[in-house]
Order: C-alpha cells, then sequence, then structure tokens
C-alpha cells in the first residue's frame, strides 16, 4: 500500500516537473509547478516530515507560487511571448549536465546514510524548535537579518521618488 | 475516533490492507461530505432569513394553499439547490477550457482539506495530526489557486481583476491569521488540536471557562484579529470587493454557472466552516462546555462545538447585513498597518505574560 502511493507520488512529481519545462505556457508551467510542490509535499510526509510538509505548502504553494502567477499575469501581452525551447551549447550543457549527475550519484552512493526507523516520531516541532532556538540561534538570526535585509532593499528600490 | 483507528479495526477483518483503507477513508470521509453539503444548504436557507430580518422583511416563505416554498421557506434551499444543478453549464468559447473545468476542483479541494482535522469532539476526529492548527492554515492557501485559475482562464477582466484582488486579499490577510493563532499556540505549547481544547479546561475564578479568548488581553484582542482575518480570507463582506458585484460582476465567478458555480458556493461556506471551527478550537474552548465543568461528555462535546462553529458563522453573516464593503486602499491599509503590527505586539505581550504569571 504504502509502495503503491510512494511510486505513485514520485512519479506525478517528476512527470510534472517534466511539464514544467516542456510546457509552451508559462500559466501552465506555473500550475505544473503547482503540482510537483504538492508531490514533494507528500514526499517529506512519507519522511515523518510533517512540518517540513506543511512548511512547503505554506511557503512555496502559498506564497511563492502565487507571487509567480502574480508576475505571469502582470506582464503585458503575456500571449505574445515566445517561448523557445530549443536547446544551444548542446555539447556543453550536456558535459556539465554529466558531471553534475555524476557528483550527485557519487554522495550518494557514499554517504553512510542513517536509516531511521520507520515509525511515527512522537512530535517533531518540539526538536525543531529546540534547535532553532537554542543551539543554531545565531544562523537563524543572521538569516533573518538577511531577509529583513533584502526586503528592505526590494522596497527603496521599487519606490520611485523620495 | 480517527482514521487511523478504524484502519486497525478494518485490517483485522481483511487480509488486504488495500480493501481496508478505502473502506476507513470513504466511512470517515463521506459523513465529511455530506456535513459540508448540509452545511452549505442549511446555510443559504440562514442566510437568505438572516439577511430578510436584518432588513425587515420576511424572507422566503410559504404563501397562500400552494406553499411553493414550504412552511417558512424551508424548502427555498432545495429550490435553490435544484435550479443550479439543472441550470445549463456555459463555458465561454475564448475560455481556456481545461483550466476553467479545473479551477473548481482546487477551490474545493483546498475548502475541503481543512474539515478534515477539525476536532469535533474529544472522541470524534477524522485525523488527528501534531500539527493540526498549521495545517488548516497552510491548506486554505491551496484554494487561491484555484480562484486565480479561475479568473485567468475566464478570459474575461473582470474575472481577471478579480482574482487578482482575491489572491492579493487572502495572501495579505494570512499574515494577521497566521500570527494571531501563534498566540493560542504559545500558551498551550501544542500545535495540536486536541491537545489546545484540552488546556482550556477548567475555569478562570470559578465563573469564567478558561479558553484561550478569557486568559489575558493580548489573546482577548488576538481573537478579534483573527476573526477578522478569517472573514477576510473567506472573502465575504465587508471583504468581498474580489466579487464587488456593483463594479465587476461577480469577480472570478463571472463566467461560471450551473454545478460549477454551486461548488464555488459550497467551497464558501465550507471555508467558513473551517475557519469557524479554527477560531472554536483555538479560542473558544473547542468543544468544551461554557459552563465549566458541566455537560462535558463527548455528545455533549458534538453540540457545543457545532454550536460555537454555528455562532461564527452567524456572526460572518450578520457582518455582511450590517457593514458596507471597502475600498481596495482601505483593505490593504487595515491589514497591513493596523493588524500586522498588532498581531506582532500581541507575540510580544503573550510571552511576557507567560514569563510572568504563567
Amino acid at each position: 500500500m504504502a509502495d503503491i502511493t510512494f511510486w505513485f507520488i514520485s512519479a506525478l512529481t517528476i512527470i510534472s516537473a517534466f511539464f514544467v519545462v516542456s510546457s509552451k505556457s508559462l500559466l501552465y508551467s506555473a500550475y505544473s509547478l503547482l503540482v510537483t510542490f504538492l508531490g514533494i509535499t507528500a514526499l517529506y510526509v512519507f519522511l515523518w516530515a510533517d512540518f517540513l510538509a506543511v512548511v512547503q505548502v505554506v511557503v512555496y504553494v502559498g506564497g511563492i507560487l502565487v507571487l509567480i502567477i502574480f508576475g505571469i499575469m502582470l506582464t503585458n501581452k503575456i500571449s505574445s511571448v515566445n517561448i523557445s525551447h530549443t536547446s544551444v551549447q548542446k555539447g556543453v550543457g550536456a558535459v556539465v549536465v554529466l558531471g553534475f549527475l555524476g557528483a550527485l550519484g557519487y554522495v550518494m552512493i557514499s554517504t553512510p546514510w542513517i536509516q531511521l526507523p520507520n515509525s511515527e516520531p512522537l512530535e517533531t516541532t518540539r526538536s525543531i524548535g529546540r534547535l532553532l532556538m537554542i543551539d543554531y540561534l545565531l544562523p537563524f538570526e543572521a538569516a533573518s537579518f538577511l531577509l529583513l535585509g533584502a526586503l528592505i532593499g526590494a522596497t527603496t528600490l521599487s519606490r520611485k521618488d523620495d | 475516533m480517527t482514521v487511523d483507528y478504524l484502519i486497525e479495526l478494518f485490517s483485522k477483518l481483511f487480509d488486504s490492507p488495500f480493501v481496508s483503507f478505502i473502506l476507513a477513508v470513504s466511512i470517515a470521509g463521506i459523513p465529511l461530505f455530506v456535513l459540508m453539503a448540509l452545511n452549505a444548504t442549511v446555510a443559504v436557507y440562514v442566510e437568505r432569513k438572516v439577511s430578510a430580518f436584518m432588513m425587515d422583511r420576511i424572507g422566503p416563505m410559504g404563501q397562500g394553499p400552494g406553499l411553493h416554498a414550504g412552511p417558512w421557506g424551508v424548502l427555498q434551499t432545495i429550490a435553490d439547490a435544484v435550479k443550479l444543478l439543472i441550470k445549463e453549464d456555459t463555458i465561454p468559447s475564448s475560455a481556456d477550457k481545461l483550466l476553467f473545468k479545473v479551477a473548481p476542483f482546487i477551490i474545493f479541494i483546498g475548502a475541503f482539506l481543512g474539515i478534515a482535522v477539525l476536532p469535533f469532539s474529544s472522541v470524534i476526529q477524522v485525523v488527528d495530526i501534531n500539527i493540526g492548527v498549521f495545517y488548516i492554515i497552510a491548506v486554505g492557501s491551496v484554494g487561491v489557486h484555484g480562484i486565480v485559475m479561475a479568473g485567468w482562464a475566464s478570459n474575461n477582466k473582470w474575472s481577471l481583476y478579480g482574482a487578482m484582488r482575491s489572491a492579493a486579499q487572502i495572501i495579505s490577510y494570512e499574515i494577521p491569521a497566521g500570527l494571531s493563532i501563534i498566540v493560542p499556540i504559545m500558551m498551550t505549547s501544542t500545535m495540536n488540536l486536541q491537545s489546545m481544547i484540552e488546556f482550556q479546561s477548567g475555569s478562570i475564578w470559578g465563573i469564567l471557562p478558561n479558553w484561550i479568548i478569557f486568559n489575558n488581553p493580548f489573546s482577548f484582542l488576538a481573537f478579534f484579529i483573527f476573526f477578522i482575518s478569517a472573514v477576510a480570507e473567506t472573502n465575504r463582506t465587508p471583504f468581498d470587493i474580489p466579487e464587488a458585484e456593483s463594479e465587476l460582476v461577480a469577480g472570478w465567478m463571472t463566467e461560471y454557472s450551473g454545478f460549477r458555480w454551486a461548488v464555488f458556493f459550497l467551497s464558501e461556506y465550507a471555508n467558513m466552516f473551517v475557519v469557524s471551527g479554527l477560531a472554536a478550537a483555538g479560542f473558544l474552548g473547542g468543544w468544551l462546555s461554557p459552563i465549566p465543568g458541566l455537560f462535558n461528555s463527548p455528545i455533549w462535546g458534538l453540540f457545543w462545538f457545532f454550536s460555537k462553529i454555528i455562532f461564527l458563522i452567524f456572526v460572518m453573516m450578520w457582518f455582511r447585513w450590517t457593514f458596507p464593503r471597502l475600498r481596495v486602499d482601505q483593505l490593504m491599509h487595515v491589514c497591513w498597518k493596523v493588524f500586522i503590527p498588532i498581531a506582532m505586539l500581541n507575540i510580544f505581550g503573550v510571552g511576557i505574560w507567560k514569563l510572568i504569571i504563567g
């Protein structure tokens, strides 16, 4: 049961991700990205990472994707934009892709993966909160400071006068 | 009684895990769907009656010997449903057919997912997850895509304007709603809806129930911010600028008719039900009785939880017939310059309150 669901979700994620890059319409790409994000959410659930799964929905589906679609819709004459799918620099591209694939494969094989027991952890939020607020407080605050800087920067840049 | 319990029960009876899974999910899911349909039909009738009474009319009534809407007009809602179901389902010729057809489903899924974790009683909850509160907030944002999709696929400027306004409004008001629901999470130090409600049992000075809304001034304020933001998230008056009929015809729903439009309607009432349920569980003690210590059995819990939801839905209808619609800039002003600062101060205040008083 769990196996069938897992393969189904994985296939859905990969096929929709393929559709994102191959679709002729930007909006269709964006909506297949919605399916990809939801598929990734489901994969997080399979890893017992419930909090991360919901964060994925909030941040990517509810935030970033809405902004992408906003961007597409606010673009003037979006239907006349020519989306090109022809590849350029195929040889260099193939080398980069193969090199990247090799590096990823090597990392996947050589890493000593820790196999967690296949049972539900009691509560994930408590340990995540403990890690974020006690063990890794400085990186957490640094990241939030960086985001605040980016936010203020974007506002300043987009203001026309005063 | 959760789905997990049912799956365990059926796995003893059937060999195939697939069969027991499908059985358990349908036994848990079909009542939820019936509940949603029932909620919408009853709410349509109540909304007609409430609006009529607030305007000093009598609303739908059975008249004369024919009684064509039944006594007190109770058959009006059936007439509405039949009318919607047999109406011609038109699709504009210049519409994006695929997205036009898919959009109602996405909105419906977004509304339906949230209802699955509502704690109807101490023993009746379809799925009991550790992060229930956060989950409801998250799946609420899935419906936005359906709205934007509907607006775009209709290929109509009013639909597109309505969809853009709706998306802007929902993602803006999600922030004060999310920041306000952090207050009960901080006080109960859990995101599980059942433990959150259990925390609220007991009483304050023996008279008031120990609900989070009465616990301290910050949580009192947080409830109102949450509830108003929730009303804004469901796109209801006075926050219904996405479908403002005087300027946008019906916003993103302009081109829809028949069953697809009925699905939008169903989702709107389902969304109202879910946000009212979350407000009831997070601030108003969920299935706990308002009289501390009395009437607290699971069956009474069901009654109290539904009473709280029905009351909150009634308040939403009350808003609709009392307040005029806001302008777009006023709407954004209220959200970003009033609600979000207050919600942040609330989080700060509750933190200090919890540190000093407990």
